[in-house]
């Protein structure tokens, strides 16, 4: 069974379809990929999944429930987390706080802040912060600013995990290790959608990919055919 | 970091704020009865301003709505404790009053909060003129009178009520700022879009704060009211309530805990020197010292004795970590 799927959904800004008609799902367990050029719809995608944007249309259910035109605080309470494409941390206060929030507020049934912290800690540790714990989360650079994202979101026992171009604005190595990072997450048991620009990484990572240009899907498989089709080489990967 | 030295910082904090509480409330026993009265305008001012300050600085939205609060208490006393005779005990009348602002906060909150920055700000200050107009047309058309006389309460009562709302507002604000839920609220001020995606009930967690803090100011208003005897709806709903808690805040310095009722502390008294000697420049000069902080203490008073604390002890802290 899906743990996240999506039926035709829709939604316009203005007379211009973002998202036109998208059906989706991601399975338990999976690494899905989404890519497409810029204005595709990919972020607007993710913001009617976490809850940012309200649909105009469609259906989007997690662990077969409707999700669609809940507040993101009950979404992400549900296990539902996510990354941002611009980090959004909260820059004037401790990495720990940052991470400390996801695991207070963020859990499905709440946590006493004893095992908040510890989670939080663990999470540090796991992500590799442990030792800029103390530091304002605005002082790092940007390949640990998403680490610190990545930490809150798993912070709140999500259970599929959304990134945001993870990878967008890292060097080489930044960039490896990010990777690294994907693949450990899975292996905590956390489903992941990823947005990523990266074809590297989204091919040696994802189990299926999907293609989104001007709001639509004109494609979806695994990274081997997604990177031998004609369509995808033609809108986006180009020759 | 040596614990040690940490747990006797706190202690000696502790013992400070207890033996200024302690001189508080002893002060209408050695001091005179303008003293007292002094007192009561300032501790007035700090709860106005640290209440202002529980819910605008975390979060960062900038309420105006401070004066319409504490004119709402004003009202609620005016109306409860009339020359007549009082309807209801004193100290009830002060906890209605905070009750009243409360629920007016709450509705106000969940209908505006979801506007930001400047739209925020200013409708919030449009809050107080409603109210004030409201009132105003209620007096002209329906009760045709002008304002409203209020009974008359002995000085050190209203000291003693002023201090009691000061220490549970202290108290309070120190609470959250240090909970769960103050965290909540700086995330909300840092990034909110982040907090709401974390599992903050972000709705929630502002419009319950933007209540509390009105609570105090309305109690604040309810006792102040027995003292001014006279009060109409433009006494009452004065906008200078709303800037004051603001610029004295930021008069004050918003990093530390103590930054705002230190500047509302020194802002009261200077106005009231001021005013006492220099009635006529009074206003020029306050400006002339405001100017002055935005220019040379971008962080408020605790920023600038912070800054020359650090220059004065530099090698001792650098040695100590």
């Amino acid at each position: 069974m899906p743990i996240l799927e999506g039926e035709k959904v829709t939604k316009y800004f203005g007379g211009l379809a973002a998202v036109s008609n998208v059906d989706f799902h991601v399975d338990q367990g999976e690494v899905v990929g989404l890519i497409g050029p810029n204005g595709a719809g990919k972020t607007t995608l993710f913001n009617l999944i976490s809850g940012a944007l309200g649909l105009n249309s469609g259906v989007i259910r997690f662990k077969g429930e409707s999700i669609g035109g809940s507040k993101p605080h009950k979404i992400c309470r549900l296990g539902l987390a996510r990354t941002f494409q611009e980090v959004k941390i909260f820059a004037n206060m401790p990495v720990m706080q940052n991470v400390l929030l996801g695991s207070l507020f963020g859990t499905p049934s709440g946590m006493s802040a004893a095992n908040a912290a510890k989670e939080a800690a663990e999470l540090l540790d796991f992500v590799g912060l442990s030792a800029v714990r103390n530091t304002p989360a605005g002082g790092l650079t940007l390949a640990n600013q998403k680490r610190v994202e990545v930490a809150r979101a798993l912070a709140t026992k999500a259970e599929l995990l959304l990134l945001d171009e993870l990878m967008a604005g890292l060097n080489s190595t930044e960039t490896a290790e990010a990777m690294e990072l994907v693949t450990r997450i899975r292996g905590r048991g956390v489903t992941v959608f990823m947005i990523e620009h990266v074809m590297k990484a989204i091919m040696g990572v994802c189990d299926r990919i999907m293609v989104l240009h001007h709001g639509e899907k004109i494609a979806e498989g695994t990274p081997k055919e997604i990177a031998t089709s004609k369509t995808v080489i033609e809108v986006y990967l180009g020759e | 970091m040596d614990i040690s030295v940490f747990g006797s910082r706190k202690l000696w904090v502790a013992g400070l704020a207890l033996l200024i509480l302690v001189a508080l409330a002893t002060l209408p026993f050695y001091g005179s009865l303008y003293m007292t009265i002094l007192m009561t305008a300032i501790l007035m001012y700090i709860i106005i301003t640290v209440s202002w300050v529980i819910f605008s600085g975390p979060s960062g939205y900038l309420s105006l709505a401070s004066a319409a609060f504490f004119g709402i208490g004003i009202y609620a006393s005016a109306i409860l404790l009339p020359t007549t005779g009082a309807v209801l005990p004193v100290l009830v009348v002060v906890l209605i009053a905070g009750a009243l602002s409360f629920v007016v906060a709450v509705l106000v909150g969940f209908l505006t909060l979801r506007l930001r920055g400047i739209y925020f700000a200013i409708f919030t200050f449009g809050l107080v003129e409603l109210i004030k107009q409201f009132l105003l047309f209620w007096e002209f058309e329906v009760t045709h009178t002008r304002g409203r006389y209020v009974l008359l309460v002995d000085s050190r009562t209203i000291f003693y009520i002023m201090l009691g709302i000061f220490v549970a507002l202290i108290l309070t604000a120190y609470f959250i700022r240090n909970s769960k839920f103050g965290l909540a609220l700086r995330s909300i001020g840092e990034n909110e879009a982040a907090a709401a995606h974390s599992g903050v009930n972000v709705t929630m967690v502002k419009v319950i704060t933007f209540g509390i803090s009105a609570v105090f100011m309305g109690m604040a208003g309810a006792i102040m009211a027995t003292r001014w005897t006279y009060v109409d709806p433009y006494i009452a709903f004065n906008p200078f309530f709303s800037f004051m808690p603001v610029l004295m805040a930021v008069f004050g310095g918003l990093g530390q805990f103590y930054g705002p009722i230190v500047g509302a502390t020194i802002f009261a008294y200077l106005e009231e020197v001021l005013l006492t000697t220099f009635p006529y420049y009074y206003m020029l000069i306050f400006g002339c010292v405001l100017v002055a902080t935005m220019l040379f203490m971008p962080k408020g008073f605790t920023g600038l004795i912070q800054k020359g604390w650090k220059r004065v002890s530099g090698g001792q802290q650098h040695a100590n970590t």
